[in-house]
């Protein structure tokens, strides 16, 4: 017969201190772990969920970054514009949109210095490629003129970057004059602007990428090796969203220290569960005595005290949830080492993070429970009761 | 028996505790000290004193931009330079770069490097034989020994940036103060074998005549390109350091909110501990009283457990600090950053005050609360 879960929750409750300590203990270390899922979680999602699978993007051979020297030049831009499957927009034109990426520094506004921010210059055929992305303010760009738009988050981060600043890009300053709303994606970190302005400033003949929109999917893996396979070419067509996925990357560092930060805590949390449940033994050995007189099995009572500390752990595991709900959506920035610049994303909380934070506490739950609950369940009766 | 014996034999009375008390702590502290490390590594060591002498110039508008190689001699001619070294960032990858521990690369000029970059040691056949051989490179002695590189072996870097690769052969092994992880090759090769970026330069390394005239040589070399096609932005090298490390995010809001978490979490560890063996000793503390112990004494005692077995598990935790780095470094993420930082004595200073004040501020809310507490209830107490 199992002891009544009541049991134990009565006892949590009588040792108030311990079990607040404790749980509090345990707390922080979901908070610390669920800060770190929840920043992959955000980062994934900006770059996972970029990009539209009938999209194509060129690349130059070898090169894995919008950013590297070299790419497409004009005559291999009309080569791909002649390819079969591209689909048309509403006026009849191929939308095949040839880009360049730049860098530039801009002060960050809470006074934390200058971050490299990536600049896309590209044709209203471009835009019109990304329908995901939605004009929030002001205007696009008009072509020909020294004008740009901004992301949101662009805006909200650096100073110099509201309707009517400007920024200084080669020969001269671009007026922003509009504010996108990029849906979530990567170009969330990105400037706009009018790519045959760029060009005749810098005397450039060459796009860094160009972007293909296929007619069906059956007509993007063709265009994808089309391009690749073109020995004339020497370029690299990959999937759009391909190109995103690989970004993910970007948080090898946050991963890396994050994880192993949150299991040196674990291990610290433990070793205090362990602490705590040790002395709810102890100080219980006669009651446990009596449970065991009373018909008590000795595998119920090991399950009544690893229950008594999974439930300890997945109390902090709830306040370590509730401390961090604050942050879920907060915005922030890391580097990027695909453009060098700054990719800008958002804590998120999915279920997928607060799972995994939960679980993460009940494992410290049971490393925590286990060796006690042993040790009470072999508790001799007779020295118990008399002790 | 002496205050501090009686401490001793107390704070280990209940062994499994006091154990599971110290492991706790220790991994706490262990944390503690590894993210102070890094904050010192990051924002406090100044480096060696040749790196106080260097200026890192380039493109004002961001690294990614060149700037033109006749500058060169233009920042030479400005008063407090000593040597310019023009560099250029390949980015290329060698091997598997899923599989393979990855470097950096530079193109530079293999005449001037070593004399701006004075703090790096080569013998002098090597650096002689490199700048005979426009193919060659040369190695950190780290990076050499990391693959097993010997000299005159060939080495095959893949361009990722640039359209081109590198077949280099390697002529020397130099050996920094810290371990750049860097390869350094003639930038002519790269030059002729991806001809548009000829007569550009990704960033310039001066040498000041001193440490202090680096700001002054960094506003006159920012004065004189102003007006220029490309103006350009000067920088000593710790602060250009620091530019990358602001890229990477809120750092240091990071560092502090995880140094906080542990701290914290430390004081309940520590806290509960003493509070439960306080609870467990609530008739001794009587006993204790009416054998004529002070207030006082009865708090010393308690406070003074409760330190030292937060100082034992500080002492863990500083102990096992730098295994951890040396284990960081073993991995292809973390070895570039982690096989330059140590643990400093001040670091582990600060670590066993924080380690001591916990146990303080634990111990005193309990502690003093047994002191004052009534004799007489006390000696009834069951527990």
């Amino acid at each position: 017969m199992a002891v009544p879960i009541s049991y134990n929750i009565r006892n949590l409750v009588l040792r108030k201190g311990a079990t607040v300590m404790t749980a509090l203990g345990i707390a922080l270390t979901v908070a610390t772990a669920i800060f770190i899922l929840a920043l992959l979680a955000g980062l994934r999602d900006a770059f996972a969920t970029s990009g539209n699978p009938l999209n194509v993007l060129v690349l130059r051979k070898g090169s894995n970054s919008e950013l590297a020297a070299g790419g497409v030049d004009r005559d291999a831009m009309q080569v791909i514009r002649d390819l079969p499957g591209i689909a048309r927009d509403a006026k009849g034109e191929t939308m095949v949109s040839g880009e360049t990426i730049l860098v530039v520094v801009l002060p960050r506004q809470d006074g934390t210095g200058d971050t490299n921010v990536t600049v896309r210059f590209l044709t209203p055929v471009g835009i019109e490629m990304r329908p995901e992305i939605k004009l929030a303010a002001g205007r696009w760009f008009t072509p020909g003129q020294r004008e740009m738009v901004v992301s949101e988050s662009v805006h909200d981060r650096f100073a110099q970057s509201n309707l009517g600043d400007s920024i200084w890009i080669g020969k001269g300053p671009w007026k922003i004059v509009g504010i996108f709303d990029s849906a979530g994606s990567a170009h969330e970190s990105e400037v706009w602007g009018d790519i045959n302005q760029l060009a005749s400033d810098f005397d450039r003949t060459t796009f860094s990428s160009v972007l293909i929109r296929a007619n069906d999917p059956v007509a993007a893996a063709a265009l994808k090796n089309q391009v690749t396979d073109d020995i004339r070419l020497k370029l690299n067509g990959m999937l759009e969203p391909e190109y995103f996925a690989q970004q993910t990357k970007t948080g090898g560092p946050i991963k890396f220290v994050g994880f192993m930060v949150a299991f040196i805590m674990a291990v610290g949390s433990c070793f205090a569960a362990m602490n705590t449940m040790y002395s709810a033994v102890a100080y219980r050995s006669r009651e446990i005595a009596t449970l065991r007189v009373l018909g008590f099995s000795r595998p119920s009572i090991l399950t009544s005290f690893v229950l008594e500390s999974l439930m300890l752990a997945l109390l902090g595991a709830a306040v370590g949830i509730v401390l961090m709900l604050p942050f879920n959506g907060m915005t922030t920035g890391t580097s990027n080492p695909v453009t060098f610049s700054e990719a800008i994303f958002s804590l998120r909380m999915t279920s997928r993070v607060i799972l995994s934070a939960t679980i993460f506490a009940v494992v410290m739950g049971l490393f925590g429970g286990i060796a006690p609950a042993w040790h009470a369940a072999r508790q001799n009766i007779l020295n118990a009761l008399r002790g | 028996m002496t205050l501090a014996s009686f401490v001793r034999k107390n704070a280990f009375r209940n062994k499994r505790r006091s154990i599971l008390t110290v492991l706790s702590i220790g991994f706490s502290l262990l944390l503690l000290t590894f993210m102070m490390t890094i904050w010192r590594a990051f924002y406090i060591d100044a480096g060696s004193a040749e790196s106080t002498q260097r200026i890192i110039v380039r493109n004002k508008v961001s690294l990614v931009f060149s700037i033109p190689s006749y500058y060169r001699e233009k920042i030479r001619a400005l008063p407090g330079v000593k040597s310019v070294v023009p560099q250029r960032w390949f980015g290329g990858t060698y091997k598997d770069p899923n599989k393979d521990k990855q470097f950096a690369q530079f193109g530079t000029d293999p005449q001037e490097l070593f004399a701006v970059y004075r703090d790096f040691q080569i013998p002098p056949d090597q650096l002689e034989a490199w700048q005979r051989d426009r193919a060659g490179c040369v190695v950190d002695q780290q990076l050499a020994k990391d693959h097993g590189w010997k000299i005159g072996d060939r080495i095959f870097i893949k361009g990722t940036i640039f359209p081109t690769d590198l077949e280099l052969t390697l002529r020397g092994i130099y050996s920094a103060p810290a371990n750049t992880l860097s390869m350094y090759f003639n930038s002519t090769y790269l030059d002729e074998a991806y001809t548009p970026i000829k007569g550009a330069v990704g960033f310039y390394g001066v040498l000041a005549d001193s440490a202090q005239s680096v700001p002054q040589v960094a506003k006159e070399i920012d004065d004189t390109f102003r007006n220029a096609d490309r103006a350009t932005k000067s920088e000593s090298e710790k602060a250009f350091g620091l530019g990358w490390i602001a890229m990477m995010g809120n750092v240091k809001a990071f560092i502090l909110s995880i140094c906080g978490a542990v701290v914290f979490a430390t004081l309940l560890v520590s806290a509960n501990t003493i509070a439960m063996s306080i609870r467990e000793r609530t008739r001794e503390v009587a006993l204790l009283k009416t054998l004529g112990f002070t207030k006082r004494a009865v708090l010393k005692l308690f406070i003074g457990e409760a330190v030292s077995v937060a100082l034992l598990g500080g002492l863990l935790g500083v102990i096992a600090a730098p295994a951890l780095i040396w284990l960081m470094a073993q991995s292809p993420q973390g070895g570039f950053f982690f096989t330059n930082i140590k643990v400093t004595a001040m670091t582990i200073l600060v670590a066993m005050l924080a380690a001591a004040a916990v146990g303080f501020l634990s111990a005193f809310v309990p502690a003093y609360n047994a002191a004052r507490g009534n004799i007489v209830e006390g000696l009834r107490h069951i527990g």
